[in-house]
C-alpha cells in the first residue's frame, strides 16, 4: 500500500507548495510511490485519511490553532515544511511590534474584523516528527524527506553552518568582498546557494545547533554593524530565538 | 429544464485548485440575490507594518516572500519603487535581464494555471494527478515548460522560487553567455509546445462557460511594446495615467468579510490580469502571441472573464517568443558583468507597478534620509479582482437561475468563475 500524504498550508507565500510542483523531472516518480490524498491548491479531491502531512506556513489565528491540532491528531508523522512552518520565518517580525497598531496600520477602520495572534512556528503549537527549513524548502530536502520516509527512516537535519557548504563550491567569501554574511551561524543544507550568487546569507534556515552567535556579534560589529543593525539582521528570519530580543 | 430554485443557497468553503484559502457565499430569496460574496478568509501577515524600520537592500528580499508564484515579479516591483525614491537608473543590460525574468515568470506562472489548476476543470476530474495516467504526453508537456521557465528564472535570479540576484541598480551577477544560448535553443523548441498548447486548449474552449459583462479593464501599457516589466496605467474607461497616482486608480477599501482588500475605480469594479491585458494591449501582440490569438479565435476586447485562461495560453505564446528577441539582444551585448551599484538613499518617496502574471501590481515606498522604509503600500493583483469577481457572480447567478440550472451546476460555475481569475490570495492578503 503506498503511504498517504496530505499537504496543508497556514500563513505564507505558498512558495514552498510551489517548489514540490517545481521537482518537475522527480514528480512523475513521487506520484507512483506515494498516494496524495489532500493538496488543496493542486486538486479538489480532499480526504482526512492520511500519514504523512506536509505542512507548510506559520500559525497566526485561533483557527489556524484548531486546525492544526486536529492536522497532528490525524497525521503519523508530520513535516513542518519550509520557514514559515519550522521556525516562523519572516512572519515573526509582525512579532516586534504591538499587534493592534499593526492591525491598525494595514485595515486602519477595519483593524476589528481581523484577528491575529503573535506569530507561532508549528512546533510551538503541536509536536513536529521532522522540519525542512528554508525561505523556500529546498527541493533536495523535499526529496530526500521522501525518500527517507519511504524507507522507514527518519531523515537527519544538517547540523552544520552554510559556511562549510560554501568552501566546498569554493566561493568568494561574502566579507573578503565586503559585505556582511550570516553563513557561519546559519543552518545548512541549502548548497550556499545565496553565496554562490553573490548574494550573502540572511540566515533564512534558521540558526544553526549551538551557533556562536556572541563571536559572530563581534564580528558584524567589526564590520561596521551597530548592536541595532545587527539586531535587525538576526530579526529578519532568528525571530524565534531568543538572539533576536 | 428543472425547476426554477427560487430559494438558493451556495456555500464553497475553501475553493479549491487555487492559490490560498477562499470561501463562495451566495443566497437568493424569492428570486433576489440576498448575498454574494467572495470571502478571502487568509491570515494576514502584515507584511506592510513589518517593512517599516528596514532597510532599502531588504525590501526586494522580503516583499519577495509575499507571494512564492510571483516573487519575481515582487522583486521587480520592490526595486523599481527603490530606484525611484532614490533616483537610480539602472543599466540597459539589467533592464534586458529583468524584462527576460519577467516574461518567464509569466510563462511559468500560465503553464502552471492552465495545465495543472484548469485543465483538470475542462477534463472533468478533481486535478492533474489522474491525467499523469490518462494524458501522459500532455502532462509531459506542461512539465517540461513549465521546467524550461523555472530554469531560465534559476539562470538569470540564482533560484526559481525568491531569486536572490536581483538588487537595487543591477544584478550581483549576470549569467554566461552559453548559458543564455542553452536557453535560447531550448526556447526555440518550445515553440512547437506552445502551438500545441493553443490547440489543445482551442478544442476544450467549448466546455468554457459563454458569460459576458462589460467592465473597466486596467493593465500597465507602454510605447511599442507589450508591456508587462514597464509602463504606465491604461484604462479602458479613460486611458493613461502615471504610476506615481496608482492610488487615485485603486482606491482601496476594507470589507469585513475578506482579509483581502478590495479596488474600484471608474465603477463598482474592474479586471487586472492577462485578459485585460490583452485587451488593453491587443494591437502589440505580435508573432507566435498574434498566431495564438488567432488560433484561439480572441478579438480584443473580450468580456468574458472566463477567458482570462485563455488570454493566459496566448500570452504564454508570445512570451516564449519574446524571451528569444530578449537572449540576442543581450548576446549582442556580451553579457557583461554588473558593476557594484553604488546606491545613495535619501529621504522621499517611490512607486513601482509591473504586470506579474496575474495583473498590474504596486508597491510604493516611503524612505527616511538613511535609507530605512517609513511607510509601505503594497497593492495586488488580486485585491483589485475581489471586487469583479463578486460583480460577475452578481451578474451570473441570475443568468443561470433564468436558465434554469441546478445548485450543483451553479456551485461549479461559480468555483470555475474563481479559478478562471487565478487567484493569489495568500499574496493580495500578505
Amino acid at each position: 500500500m503506498k503511504p498517504k500524504v496530505a499537504f496543508f498550508d497556514f500563513a505564507s507565500c505558498e512558495g514552498c507548495q510551489l517548489q514540490k510542483l517545481n521537482c518537475e523531472e522527480e514528480l512523475p516518480l513521487v506520484l507512483d510511490a506515494v498516494e496524495i490524498v489532500n493538496f488543496r491548491e493542486a486538486s479538489s479531491a480532499r480526504s482526512d485519511d492520511y500519514e504523512i502531512a506536509f505542512v507548510e506556513g506559520s500559525i497566526t489565528t485561533p483557527h489556524c490553532v484548531e486546525r492544526i491540532k486536529k492536522i497532528r491528531a490525524q497525521a503519523k508523522f508530520l513535516v513542518a515544511f519550509g520557514a514559515c512552518a519550522s521556525t516562523g520565518g519572516l512572519n515573526m517580525l509582525k512579532n516586534f511590534q504591538p499587534l493592534d497598531e499593526v492591525r491598525a496600520y494595514v485595515y486602519g477602520d477595519g483593524a476589528k474584523y481581523f484577528d491575529t495572534l503573535p506569530v507561532r512556528p508549528v512546533h510551538e503549537v503541536v509536536p513536529v516528527d521532522y522540519k525542512i527549513h528554508g525561505c523556500p524548502g529546498d527541493k533536495g530536502d523535499i526529496l530526500e524527506c521522501v525518500r527517507s520516509l519511504l524507507l522507514g527512516k527518519i531523515p537527519k537535519e544538517k547540523r552544520y553552518p552554510v559556511c562549510v557548504e560554501c568552501k566546498r563550491k569554493d566561493n568568494i567569501c561574502r566579507y573578503d568582498e565586503g559585505e556582511v554574511c550570516l553563513g557561519p551561524i546559519t543552518r545548512a543544507g541549502c548548497g550556499a546557494n545565496c553565496p554562490s550568487n553573490a548574494f550573502h546569507c540572511f540566515g533564512c534556515r534558521g540558526l544553526v545547533d549551538d551557533p556562536v552567535t556572541d563571536s559572530a556579534r563581534d564580528v558584524l560589529a567589526k564590520h561596521g554593524l551597530t548592536p541595532d543593525e545587527i539586531l535587525k539582521k538576526f530579526r529578519l528570519f532568528y525571530g524565534y530565538s531568543e538572539v533576536a530580543r | 429544464m428543472t425547476a426554477r430554485p427560487v430559494d438558493l443557497k451556495v456555500d464553497v468553503e475553501y475553493v479549491t485548485r487555487v492559490e490560498g484559502h477562499g470561501h463562495i457565499h451566495v443566497e437568493t430569496r424569492a428570486g433576489e440575490l440576498t448575498r454574494c460574496e467572495w470571502n478571502v478568509v487568509e491570515s494576514p501577515r502584515f507584511f506592510e507594518a513589518f517593512l517599516r524600520g528596514r532597510p532599502w537592500q531588504e525590501a526586494a528580499l522580503i516583499t519577495s516572500r509575499i507571494c512564492g508564484i510571483c516573487s519575481p515579479g515582487h522583486q521587480l516591483t520592490s526595486l523599481k519603487a527603490t530606484e525611484a525614491a532614490f533616483g537610480i537608473k539602472p543599466s540597459e543590460q539589467t533592464i534586458l535581464l529583468r524584462k527576460l525574468i519577467c516574461d518567464a515568470a509569466t510563462l511559468q506562472s500560465h503553464i502552471l494555471h492552465v495545465y495543472f489548476l484548469v485543465s483538470p476543470d475542462l477534463l472533468g476530474v478533481p486535478s492533474v494527478i489522474p491525467l499523469t495516467k490518462t494524458h501522459p504526453d500532455v502532462v509531459a508537456r506542461a512539465l517540461k515548460l513549465k521546467k524550461l521557465a523555472n530554469d531560465i528564472t534559476d539562470m538569470i535570479g540564482g533560484r526559481a522560487v525568491h531569486p536572490v540576484t536581483m538588487i537595487p541598480g543591477g544584478f550581483t551577477r549576470v549569467p554566461a553567455p552559453d548559458d543564455l544560448k542553452k536557453a535560447r535553443d531550448r526556447l526555440e523548441a518550445a515553440i512547437d509546445d506552445l502551438v500545441a498548447t493553443a490547440k489543445l486548449v482551442r478544442d476544450l474552449a467549448g466546455k468554457i462557460p459563454g458569460f459576458e459583462r462589460d467592465t473597466e479593464y486596467i493593465a500597465l501599457r507602454a510605447r511599442g511594446e507589450y508591456a508587462l516589466y514597464d509602463g504606465d496605467i491604461h484604462s479602458s474607461d479613460d486611458g493613461a495615467h502615471p504610476v506615481a497616482e496608482y492610488r487615485r486608480v485603486t482606491n482601496e477599501r476594507v470589507k469585513p468579510y475578506s482579509s483581502a482588500k478590495h479596488a474600484a475605480f471608474h465603477r463598482s469594479s474592474y479586471m487586472v490580469g492577462a485578459l485585460a491585458r490583452l485587451n488593453i494591449n491587443f494591437d502589440l501582440l505580435d508573432g507566435l502571441g498574434a498566431m495564438a490569438a488567432q488560433v484561439l479565435g480572441y478579438r480584443a476586447p473580450v468580456r468574458n472573464p472566463y477567458w482570462n485562461n485563455i488570454a493566459q495560453v496566448i500570452e504564454a505564446a508570445f512570451v516564449t517568443e519574446r524571451m528569444i528577441r530578449w537572449i540576442d539582444r543581450l548576446l549582442a551585448m556580451g553579457p557583461k558583468p554588473e558593476p557594484k551599484p553604488k546606491v545613495k538613499p535619501r529621504a522621499g518617496r517611490g512607486v513601482g507597478a509591473t504586470e506579474v502574471p496575474r495583473g498590474i501590481l504596486f508597491h510604493d515606498y516611503t524612505y527616511d534620509g538613511d535609507g530605512r522604509i517609513a511607510d509601505a503600500n503594497c497593492i495586488i493583483p488580486t485585491n483589485q479582482n475581489c471586487a469583479s469577481i463578486e460583480d460577475d457572480m452578481r451578474a451570473l447567478v441570475p443568468k443561470l437561475i433564468e436558465e434554469g440550472r441546478s445548485r450543483d451546476e451553479i456551485t461549479f460555475a461559480l468555483e470555475v468563475l474563481v479559478r478562471a481569475y487565478d487567484p493569489c490570495i495568500s499574496c493580495s492578503v500578505h
